[in-house]
């Protein structure tokens, strides 16, 4: 068997690796038994870890990320922390120390994946004080993608807020101003399929080109999912995430380049609230966990009709661009998708980056609704973007996910609302226009009728509450 | 000094962390399958599930899973030396040839990787014949598909009550079921040690009984058998049967093939195979007097058992037994049936019936309020129990009075009325958004209903240099059971805690153990060790009495000291005590035992005491509902509860907010759905997986949390004053779901009733706040 080599709480270890195998599995077989699976599907965080990554400054971030969901083969030459790692019985981290004496772990199970996870913000080198409506700086979405059943959580939010910062001998700190390990081409044939992580673009599009039903990985947040639960297997899996070409990151006069490549936590990041409908979008996209792991590449890759970034870069009028063999072309996100599950993108293309034409429009939302407030998965989505003068709508861009085969755009909806005043009677009418746009299906996550009243309901809140100081409160 | 009565400094009522909580956030702290992780030669089980939710296995034809590499065996009912049940009730087939619900294992198959299993399973190659099936408890009704007793509650005469009532209401009310969702999944792991003795690690909270059940399969006597537990990553009841068939299976695969099993469920096997909360449905009749006071009530509850009896017919008797919650209702007819339907085999969960119960009654009283012209709490709070009466199957109100202090002290905490009114204020202010602010109570009998469960065995070990280790029948899955053991066990020897450990539960060490369940873990298990500390006191004070020049019965133990009574500056150390009591020939370990007294129980008839006592709290929450979606916060929730005097508080203020958080979830998010079409996946679970099956994440956690455990609240005859905790909490949620039933009555016009679903999900809540604003378009033509 191949192995790969890892550091695991600054231990280097080699470690036998197949096309398949998750980093949890390894590290569990590694008699790193306090990372735990619970769902192994990225839900329930049991098996967070550290891992260093490019802070893009010559630095390093320890990002929180789902061990169940990460291939090792992916991760070849990463650095890594486990809860193991981060403090023993007699010398806790102070992530620790605060968990254990607020009774923040009952059966203890999810624990050390919450330790991770705030360890994580813990070591944010941007936590301020008083950030986040926390004095220490906390942001409680930190643990958004961790689930508890026995505390009710009251503990483990107090843990978080009584952290302080970390001293100058905290390692993990001190790590931080040392590069991280650079992305490391990885080729490995195993018995369960081969595994490609190449060293530059024009190697990824040879093997794509040889391999044309190639798996491509760029997070990997739904094919972990695939692997682990469906046990789907890949006869060549190439890794694309790391690609210098996806992750280009360009502010233009007319428009905003986004790599397809970045991690949703680092697009965040970057975006510093400059896109003020993907700032209301990102908290509202899976948790912090699948965020510094997933990519806008992967979820226009998958091409799922509740993936949650359809609706708003619908709304934003968002091309996406393609690098294939015959160079780069570009095609606009309302022309992408085909089917279910099926877009323009050709065998041999890559999804490079997601254009963003600017100026944006002043009005936007992205209403997501779902049953639970955080990281659940849509029943009906919707992104808007309206560009409102003199009391007119001028231009509306409206995006829908969960409604139909593919992503929409609701062009009958805005075509109800551009030229009219922006008005009750205006909004009620293209309200019962939305209501009735496409073909809503009955699941376990809502009724068609339900679906249905929503996209109507929608546009009903987006106007009254354009309307009114009443703002629902966020997280 | 009396036997529960506390001494000065006890060790018990200290707010103590929980006794693995450095090894749970180091993630040293080791569950059943990081055990198999250290082994060598493991073999992994996988099983063979149906694709059908009921069908009759008409042949298993191995050949194939044996052609995949890795693969070692598949075991079938012929491999079964004993008996092929898995239950305790005759019913549960270990290898089935009829299978019952969709994925029901009908084979397993064990194999040097999981992966090999998993291939070696979808290898096997099953036919089937399939047969009709039931998946909904409304088409088991219909269909009178039941199982199981019938039991009937009844006190006065109903026809009679109604008669005095001035109102008289009818409906029903169907109840979701919830999934366990215990973060650990279930595991076991076996292997055969020397001359046949099979050893089994198991996350089990009835461990005795998954020895038996592994012993009977096996078809050895139970002394052969071993189980332990080190702990469980939760249990909240799902572990109380479920396990016994996993560990069975892993036991005869060690037997078979001398090596050790590996069974482990991942979150899909276990959601589709482990039975959950049961789903109900009530059809009711309610009458109340002119002051709202109910005169009669008359109930038929259906529980949805799924495929076999399973923990149905005592989860039922519970039900029947918590239908009056905090009140008086002078005429009661209850008739309870459990439905046999294609599923899962529901199980005790958290409650175990009780929430279900309760829930029917408070529903009736929050949907009645408003026609009744009270607004629902001062309904609800007139129709408590007063000193002196008893509950419908006849067992006296213990101290029903302090259900009205402890209501009264939360009214006054959350500040219940000023807030009212400014809920009303922001109703007024906001068409669009509305809120809600309901208090609910819970009293919660406490004791297994089936009386011989109510006993409980220790072992405590004193050894020569003053260390203790305690073993007792209880597991731990997170309550906190074995922190608070050891509390007890340093108070009744006082010494300091940390002289005390405690090592996990076996079968082999405390024999016949009680499941850890209905909340009783503490009394019972804490019973026991305290009897068995008092008896190695008792040798110990004799012979510090000869030291001493004092009668045995004037020594005290007090934190690692021995003196007379009231001369703490003449004391002898424990240590040094201990090695001469070992030098004068003196027994320095004890057996303990514990059975509750004063219980009786008739569960024909569902008449006489079957509790030691009620536990008792009360919930204030208050919701936003946003109108356009129906989605919904926690504003604030104020709980206080009644735990006696706390041994462990930092433990019981754990088990009251992870109680109402877990039923806020029951309530409101958790919504289990199958699949009712007549297509090829009939039966399935559809929502069975963590993504789409939602509990409560940090964003459910309510924005103000204020829980409080009532002061002065000890419960004699009972160890060190305490009351029983892990269940009851749960109830405490009901009082969210009243306040949502509020703020959707908020969109419409005063005075009507207002049904909600349960579970009362965003969509559930937006078509019943969508059906209150049509009753104000009809009131308000023209709006």
């Amino acid at each position: 068997m191949q192995t790969l080599n890892l550091t695991v709480n600054g231990q280097p270890r080699e470690v036998p690796a197949a096309a398949h195998t998750s980093l949890l599995n390894t590290l569990r077989a590694q008699g790193l038994t306090g990372c735990k699976e619970g769902c192994a599907e990225g839900e329930c965080g049991a098996c967070a870890v550290l891992i260093a990554r490019d802070d893009g400054q010559g630095g390093t971030r320890w990002d929180s990320v789902n061990a169940c969901l990460v291939t090792l083969a992916a991760v070849d030459g990463a650095q890594i922390v486990t809860g193991e790692g981060l403090g023993s019985p007699a010398a806790l981290h102070p992530a620790q120390r605060e968990l254990a004496a607020r009774g923040g772990s009952q059966c203890g199970y999810c624990t050390p994946g919450f330790v991770v996870s705030m360890a994580a913000e813990y070591l944010r080198p941007d936590r301020v004080d008083g950030q986040h409506g926390a004095a220490n700086g906390f942001d409680l979405h930190a643990l958004s993608g961790n689930l508890c059943r026995c505390t009710g959580y009251r503990p483990i939010a107090d843990a978080a807020y009584a952290l302080g910062t970390p001293d100058a001998a905290d390692p993990l700190a001190a790590r931080r101003t040392q590069p991280a390990p650079a992305p490391r081409p990885t080729a490995l044939n195993a018995l369960d399929g081969a595994f490609h992580r190449p060293a530059t673009l024009a190697g990824a599009l040879a093997l794509l080109a040889a391999h044309p039903d190639a798996k491509v990985l760029s997070g990997g947040t739904d094919w972990g999912v695939e692997v682990n639960l469906r046990h789907a297997r890949a006869a060549v899996t190439v890794a694309v995430d790391h690609l210098p070409e996806l992750r280009v990151f360009e502010e233009r006069a007319d428009s905003l380049l986004l790599g397809a490549g970045h991690s949703l936590s680092e697009l965040e990041r970057r975006l510093g609230g400059r896109v003020p409908l993907l700032s209301a979008w990102f908290p509202q996209f899976a948790s912090r966990l699948i965020r510094n792991s997933a990519t806008l590449g992967g979820n226009l890759g998958t091409a799922s009709p509740i993936g949650d970034s359809p609706p708003a870069l619908l709304a934003l009028d968002a091309s996406v661009q393609l690098v294939g063999p015959d160079g780069v072309r570009e095609v606009p996100l309302a022309g992408y998708f085909t089917g279910y599950r099926q877009t323009v993108r050709r065998p041999g293309e890559l999804i490079a980056a997601v254009r963003i034409p600017l100026p944006l429009s002043p009005l936007t939302a992205f209403h997501k609704i779902a049953k639970r407030r955080f990281d659940d998965i849509s029943s009906v989505a919707v992104g808007y973007a309206l560009d409102v003068r003199g009391g007119v709508v001028t231009r509306a861009r409206i995006g829908l996910g969960g409604v139909a085969a593919t992503p929409l755009r609701a062009t009958e909806t805005e075509a109800a609302l551009e030229g009219q005043p922006w008005t009750e009677t205006t909004v009620r009418a293209a309200a019962r226009v939305l209501g009735q746009t496409g073909t809503p299906l009955s699941d376990h996550r809502a009724s068609a009728e339900y679906r249905a009243a929503m996209l109507e309901q929608s546009l009903l809140k987006l106007w009254f509450e354009s309307q009114s100081t009443e703002q629902e409160v966020g997280a | 000094m009396s036997p529960h009565e506390r001494p000065a400094a006890a060790p018990v009522g200290e707010a103590t962390a929980h006794e693995s909580a450095a090894l749970h956030v180091t993630g040293h702290a080791l569950y059943t399958d990081d055990l198999g992780v250290r082994l060598q030669n493991l073999l992994h089980a996988w099983p063979v599930g149906s694709p059908h939710a009921h069908a009759r296995v008409t042949g298993l034809d191995t050949q194939a899973a044996h052609a995949v590499p890795g693969v070692v065996r598949v075991l079938t009912a012929a491999d079964v030396p004993g008996v092929n049940d898995a239950g305790v009730k005759g019913d549960e087939p270990l290898f089935p040839t009829e299978a019952m619900y969709h994925g029901h294992p009908v084979a397993w198959v064990l194999a040097d990787s999981e992966d090999a299993a998993r291939l070696g399973a979808a290898a096997v190659q099953v036919s089937y014949e399939p047969l009709p099936s039931v998946v909904t408890l409304r088409g088991a009704i219909a269909a009178g598909a039941f199982q199981g007793a019938q039991s009937t509650l009844a006190r006065g005469d109903v026809t009679l009550g109604f008669g005095q009532a001035a109102h008289v209401f009818t409906g029903e009310f169907d109840i979701g079921g919830q999934e366990h969702f215990y973060l650990e999944t279930n595991a076991a792991l076996a292997h055969v040690d020397e001359a046949g003795q099979v050893f089994i690690q198991s996350s089990t909270q009835h461990p005795t009984e998954t020895q038996e059940i592994a012993a009977h399969v096996l078809g050895v006597p139970s002394s052969h058998v071993t189980v332990q537990c080190l702990r469980m990553g939760g249990g909240f009841g799902g572990k109380e049967m479920q396990p016994h068939g996993y560990a069975a299976v892993a036991a005869l695969g060690a037997a078979l093939t001398g090596r050790p099993v590996r069974l482990r469920l991942n979150r899909t096997l276990d959601m589709t195979q482990t039975g959950k909360r049961h789903p109900f449905h009530a059809a009711w009749k309610a009458g109340f007097d002119a002051d709202g006071r109910f005169t009669a009530l008359e109930v038929t509850l259906t529980s949805d058992g799924g495929w076999s009896l399973d923990l149905s017919e005592p989860v039922m008797a519970r039900a029947l037994c918590h239908l009056d919650n905090a009140y008086f209702i002078p005429h009661v007819h209850a008739r309870g049936r459990i439905a046999r339907t294609n599923k899962t085999s529901q199980t005790a969960f958290r409650g175990f019936g009780g929430p279900q119960g309760m829930l029917v009654t408070e529903d009736i009283l929050g949907r009645v309020a408003p026609l009744l012209g009270l607004d629902a709490q001062e309904l609800r709070q007139r129709n408590f129990y007063q000193p002196g009466q008893a509950t419908p199957y006849g067992q006296p109100v213990r101290h029903a009075e302090r259900m009205h202090d402890l209501w009264g002290q939360l009214l006054a905490r959350s500040d219940f009325q000023a807030r009212r009114a400014q809920v009303e204020a922001f109703n007024a202010a906001h068409p669009h958004r509305k809120r809600g602010l309901s208090v609910t109570p819970v009293k919660f009998g406490i004791s297994f209903n089936f009386t011989a469960y109510n006993q409980a065995g220790a072992l405590v070990h004193v050894y020569k240099d003053g260390s203790v280790l305690i073993n007792h029948g209880g597991t731990e899955m997170g309550q906190g059971l074995h922190t608070k053991m050891m509390q007890v066990a340093a108070t009744a020897l006082g010494v300091p805690l940390s002289s005390v450990r405690l090592a996990p539960t076996r079968t082999d060490k405390v024999p016949n153990t009680s499941a850890t369940a209905a909340s009783s873990g503490a009394d019972l298990n804490g019973g026991a060790v305290k009897n068995a500390c008092d008896q190695i006191r008792a040798n110990l004070a004799a012979v510090a009495a000869g030291s001493l020049g004092v009668h045995p019965d004037d020594v005290r133990f007090e934190a690692g000291r021995v003196f007379p009574l009231g001369h703490p500056e003449r004391s002898l150390d424990w240590r040094a005590l201990v090695h001469d009591a070992y030098h004068l020939r003196t027994q320095l370990w004890a057996a303990g035992y514990y059975r509750t007294p004063g219980l009786h129980w008739d569960r024909v008839a569902m008449q006489g005491e079957p509790f030691k006592y009620f536990s008792y709290g009360a919930g204030v929450t208050e919701v936003e509902v946003d109108g356009f979606t129906g989605a919904y916060r926690v504003r604030r929730a104020d709980l206080l509860h009644d735990v006696g005097d706390s041994l462990s508080p930092l433990i019981d203020l754990g088990q009251v907010e992870g109680g109402y958080v877990q039923g806020l979830g029951w309530l409101t998010l958790e919504e289990l759905r199958w699949d009712e079409s007549d297509g090829p996946q009939r039966g399935r679970l559809l929502t069975q997986s963590a993504s789409t099956y939602k509990l409560p994440s940090f964003s459910e956690l309510p924005e103000q949390f204020n829980v409080n455990l009532l002061e002065r609240a000890t419960e004699s005859g009972v160890v060190y004053g305490s009351k029983a905790v892990g269940e009851p909490p749960l109830m405490l949620a009901i009082s969210a779901r009243e306040a949502l039933r509020e703020a959707c009555a908020a969109f419409g016009p005063p005075g009507r009733t207002t049904p909600l679903p349960s579970p009362a999900t965003p969509e559930a809540v937006y078509w019943a706040l969508h059906a209150a604003r049509a009753d104000q378009r009809e009131e308000v033509p023209g709006d």
